[in-house]
């Protein structure tokens, strides 16, 4: 039988009336993240070789940032169960109970709604559909279907991920085009190894979270063997903007020392034991067991080895320092 | 009068003389959270104006090019 609320209960209950600010509600869009989205999906933008108006390309990245905010936002709603057990994300703000579930849920389906019509305004309806797919994909597929699911979650989910410096191209061009899809491919093979990396060093976190994360489901050895394996296929398509043109020699000397210390990192976790002394004690993101340094070292690097891949490809294309690599580049 | 009967005032829109207390704590997160929704209306509405400000001149502008 539903319980009838009247406003004696309200009365009574004026404790459970929300304390949140709107800090919490900015901390459940995972600022972050939000800031690598903003900045692949610029490069994404800049490279593309159309002159944007700048305030349309501005308005454009807001709402790509508003989108993908209102997606952690889903995602925080629907793993809120996950994110209490887990050390991590116990400090979000629906797990230390200052934002309910209801309310999380309300937030991120309005700041969707919103930012996929404004993009449509600002840009074209191929960007705010991709746009829109893009938040369904990351709070449909691979929050409420593939990460409870399958170790194979963020390989698939990762597209998720990948799809921002795509839209910013198709803000731009208003089509998808090989080198969209090429940006697309780095950040989706940069994926596995970036988050896997991690979940070998948090691997008893999601262990207690019932989370099938690689570690947890076929072990720490399969998942280094595959960090490695993921790393090589990435080093190696990373290349590619250089075959099409989109990147010049910044781009390429960046791809090949940036991918080189990547391997090398990749092969020194293969190397280790990294991830069979189960999770840190502390839930800090960078808090780490003395044999999961490798591992932790890969993480943290991956994110920097991401950041100056694009912003090599936004220094040739908004800087002018864009020079084609003799016999390599088209 | 029994809680049913507050319920059924409401219903009818009859004021019950009831109402929630906030703490001063709730007060001012309300307030916070109130001020930022309302400006993020007014960004949406400025935005809104601005970008379709810019996409008619970007029109009128490609339509006087291939009239020209």
């Amino acid at each position: 039988m539903d319980t009838i609320v009247t406003p004696s209960d309200h009365r009574a209950e004026g404790e459970a009336v929300s304390t949140a600010s709107p800090r919490d509600y900015f901390d459940l869009m995972k600022p972050r993240v939000m800031t690598l989205v903003v900045f692949t999906a610029f490069a994404g933008l800049i490279a593309a070789p159309v002159d944007a108006n700048a305030f349309l390309a501005v308005m454009s990245i807001l709402c790509l940032a508003v989108g993908a905010g209102a997606a952690g936002a889903l995602n925080m709603a629907y793993d809120a169960d996950i994110d209490a057990t887990m050390q991590r994300t116990r400090k979000r703000p629906i797990p230390r109970g200052v934002v309910s579930v209801s309310n999380a849920y309300g937030f991120g389906v309005v700041a969707s709604v919103l930012s996929v019509l404004l993009m449509a305004l600002a840009s074209n309806y191929l960007a705010a559909g991709l746009l829109a797919f893009s938040i369904f994909f990351y709070a449909v597929i691979y929050t409420m279907i593939l990460k409870r699911s399958t170790p194979q979650n963020i390989v698939i989910g990762g597209a998720a991920g990948a799809f921002p410096p795509m839209i910013g191209w198709v803000a731009a061009t208003g089509e998808i085009s090989l080198d969209a899809v090429i940006l697309f491919m780095i950040i989706f093979l940069w994926t596995p190894p970036h988050s896997w990396a991690l979940a070998l060093y948090k691997s008893g976190d999601y262990a207690a979270a019932n989370v099938p994360m690689m570690p947890v489901a076929k072990g720490a050895k399969s998942t280094r063997l595959q960090i490695l394996l993921y790393s090589i296929v990435l080093v190696i398509f990373a290349g590619a903007p250089v075959l099409t043109g989109l990147g010049g020699a910044v781009y390429g000397a960046t791809s090949v020392g940036g991918g080189a210390l990547f391997l090398l990192l990749a092969w020194r976790i293969f190397r280790s034991r990294a991830g069979e002394a189960g999770s840190a004690e502390e839930g800090a993101l960078y808090a780490v067991r003395a044999g999961d340094k490798a591992a932790r070292d890969l993480f943290a690097y991956s994110i920097g080895y991401l950041t100056v891949l694009f912003a090599a490809l936004i220094v040739e294309h908004a800087f002018g320092a864009y020079v084609a690599i003799p016999g390599v580049s088209p | 009068m029994t809680e049913n009967n507050d319920l059924m005032s409401a219903r009818e829109g009859q004021p019950t003389g009831e109402s929630v207390k906030l703490t001063p704590e709730q007060e001012k997160a309300r307030n916070k959270r109130n001020i930022v929704i309302a400006w993020s209306l007014v960004g949406f509405m400025v935005a809104v104006f601005a970008i379709t400000v810019v996409r008619l001149s970007q029109t009128a502008a490609a339509a006087a090019g291939a009239g020209a």
